[in-house]
């Protein structure tokens, strides 16, 4: 019996893994054999045409766009909130509060981002169905990801490179970016890759906050379409999964890219650090 | 002699001020920036619960008939939700009977049975489509999963209940597995040497010590998981079919909560911009009484 049941959950286990790894590749498998057709030089670096064909420069280039926005904005608030968690708070209820905070902001949908900058950036502060407004809004859902593993990367600073540093005599702040942050960089940056992936793979947000329009953006006040929206737009409005894909397989490579990067950033850097 | 010796300490001394200042205002700057996080989470708050609130308080519409009305009809000032509400709580209800044991099961293959050259392969492979936007697990189930659905099941359109399921369920499986991989993977190996020491065969080991001892790492797995499904929009758009109808069975055409938001935020205005806030305090209120319950199944776990 003991027997009977072992052979079942082993039997469960392998079915389950098998199913996973099967649909999985099932799911990349698709996008690239539906989109393959299509890519070529004209397509990612052509400009839109609204009558088919054309390319997805204006959706790549939008898509740059809120990367870069809402990082430089988000970036060095995000460091520095961890600094003063990490290094400066003394543990009390404020940290509490602080860290309540941040953990609740991560577990919020991205729609509800979406409904609050289309009623505080877009209306209240009259930015307008923009990228700019779509840019803050990512700047506050990537906030919580900055903060966190920042935190993580200034915990594994050893402390005797604080103390040594305060020892001969350097003071607090610089301490921390003479000593500290340098040696933390590694976990930083990965950060800061992740959350390029997550600027890249969000939609709902950006789908109430930037609009859709096809068009190469004129500033980062006019509206425009993400990648992901695009290929969200061109499934629902005209049924064309070949495009959609085609939108896929770029997505798909550039996150690719960027966990490939954060890998070999942080192994550079950690060998760097440990010499 | 002695007046360039004061001038040199009042120099230092400057110097010193000037380090000081600079320690004290880059300390608040660090405060500022960490208060931020706090200031907009009320931020959101305030805005989502005012303007979602302002139909109830000040509109004269019922929050009662709201949540348990069955009729959303804006034209005709008629907002009612329960439709929405049971066709999340099926959704997500059926991602994760379906996600979590796949999920978990596929964890404890690659943690524990799976050669390590395998694991090495699939992991990462795994690991990478959790970054996958969200859009393209729509596109795979309208493309593949609803034509599916409505060939084998003879369905007029496969678009339902059952395809939000699938899809969902497909897009928790690679959070599922990376964190509760990572979990049973922590559990010490002496755990394990024990319990097969004591007779315990491989199999027994692995439900009774190791998956017991990963329990928390297991529920946050889940619980991320179960986070993506709720709050997934723009997938669930395209395989769900939008009938704002209370769904009856596994192939009814749904319209869960974020849905009904993305569909007519981009039009609505007046009371019907309010509702959808209202629709979105709903969500809301969901993933806190979630993440609340989670978070107490854990403390006690973790006792």
């Amino acid at each position: 019996m003991r027997q009977f049941k072992d052979n079942l959950l082993n039997g469960l286990l392998w079915l389950s893994a098998f199913l996973s790894v099967a649909v999985l590749v099932m799911i990349v498998g698709f996008i690239f054999y539906k989109g393959f057709g299509l890519i070529s030089f004209d397509f990612i670096f052509g400009d839109y045409s609204p009558t088919g064909g054309g390319g997805i420069l204006p959706m790549i280039v939008t898509t740059i766009y809120t990367i870069a926005i809402s990082l430089i904005i988000a970036t060095p608030i995000g460091i520095l909130a961890a600094v003063y968690l990490q290094e400066y708070a003394k543990q009390g209820r404020l940290v509490k509060v602080i860290r309540f905070a941040t953990e609740s902001l991560t577990g919020i949908p991205s729609i509800i981002y979406g409904l609050f900058g289309a009623v505080f950036f877009v209306t209240t502060l009259k930015l307008g169905m923009s990228i700019i407004a779509a840019s803050l809004t990512l700047t506050i859902i990537v906030l919580p990801v900055i903060i966190r593993t920042t935190e993580e990367a200034l915990k594994t600073v050893p402390a005797a490179y604080r103390e040594g540093s305060l020892a001969l005599g350097n003071t607090k702040l610089q301490t921390l970016y003479k000593v500290i942050l340098p040696s933390a960089m590694p976990g930083i940056l990965s950060g800061i890759i992740l959350s390029i992936g997550r600027i890249v793979g969000e939609s709902a947000a950006i789908f109430l906050t930037a609009g859709t329009v096809a068009a190469m953006p004129e500033s980062i006040f006019s509206s425009a379409r993400t990648l992901t929206v695009h290929s969200y737009l061109v499934t629902q409005e005209a049924g064309d999964i070949e495009l959609a894909a085609a939108i896929g397989i770029v997505l798909i490579v550039l996150i690719l890219a960027i966990n490939l990067s954060a890998t070999f950033i942080s192994k550079k850097l950690n060998k760097a650090t440990n010499k | 002699m002695s007046i360039p010796t004061t001038n040199h300490t009042e120099k230092i001394g400057n110097a010193n001020k000037r380090k000081y200042l600079l320690e004290k205002v880059s300390s608040k700057v660090f405060l500022i920036c960490a208060l931020l996080s706090v200031f907009t989470l009320l931020l959101i708050i305030g805005f989502v619960f005012y303007k979602g609130a302002h139909p109830f308080v000040a509109g004269g519409y019922s929050f009662v008939d709201f949540l348990l009305g069955t009729d959303w009809v804006p034209s005709e000032d008629k907002f009612g939700i329960l439709p929405m509400i049971i066709a999340s709580i099926y959704a997500t209800i059926g991602a994760l009977i379906i996600g979590v044991p796949i999920g978990l099961f596929t964890a404890i293959f690659l943690a524990e049975i799976a050669s390590k050259r395998a694991a090495k392969i699939i992991s990462p492979a795994i690991q990478l489509l959790a970054g996958i936007p969200s859009v393209l697990y729509g596109v795979f189930g309208l493309a593949i999963i609803v034509p599916f659905l409505q060939n084998t099941l003879g369905l007029v359109k496969g678009q339902s209940l059952i395809a939000v399921i699938l899809v969902l369920a497909i897009m928790m499986l690679p959070t599922i597995v990376t964190v509760a991989e990572t979990a049973i993977r922590a559990v010490p190996k002496t755990y394990r040497e024990g319990s097969l020491a004591l007779g315990v065969s491989q199999i027994g080991t692995i439900f009774r010590v190791v998956v017991p001892a990963a329990k928390s790492g297991i529920l946050t797995a889940i619980v991320l998981g179960l986070g993506r499904a709720i709050g997934e929009t723009m997938a669930v758009i395209l395989v769900a079919g939008n009938s704002l109808i209370v769904p009856t069975s596994l192939t009814d055409s749904i319209r869960p909560l974020t849905t009904n938001i993305a569909l007519e935020m981009g039009y609505a205005a007046g009371t019907h911009q309010e509702m959808l806030f209202a629709t979105g305090i709903v969500l809301f209120s969901f993933i806190l009484i979630l993440n609340f319950v989670l978070a107490r199944i854990s403390a006690k776990g973790g006792n």
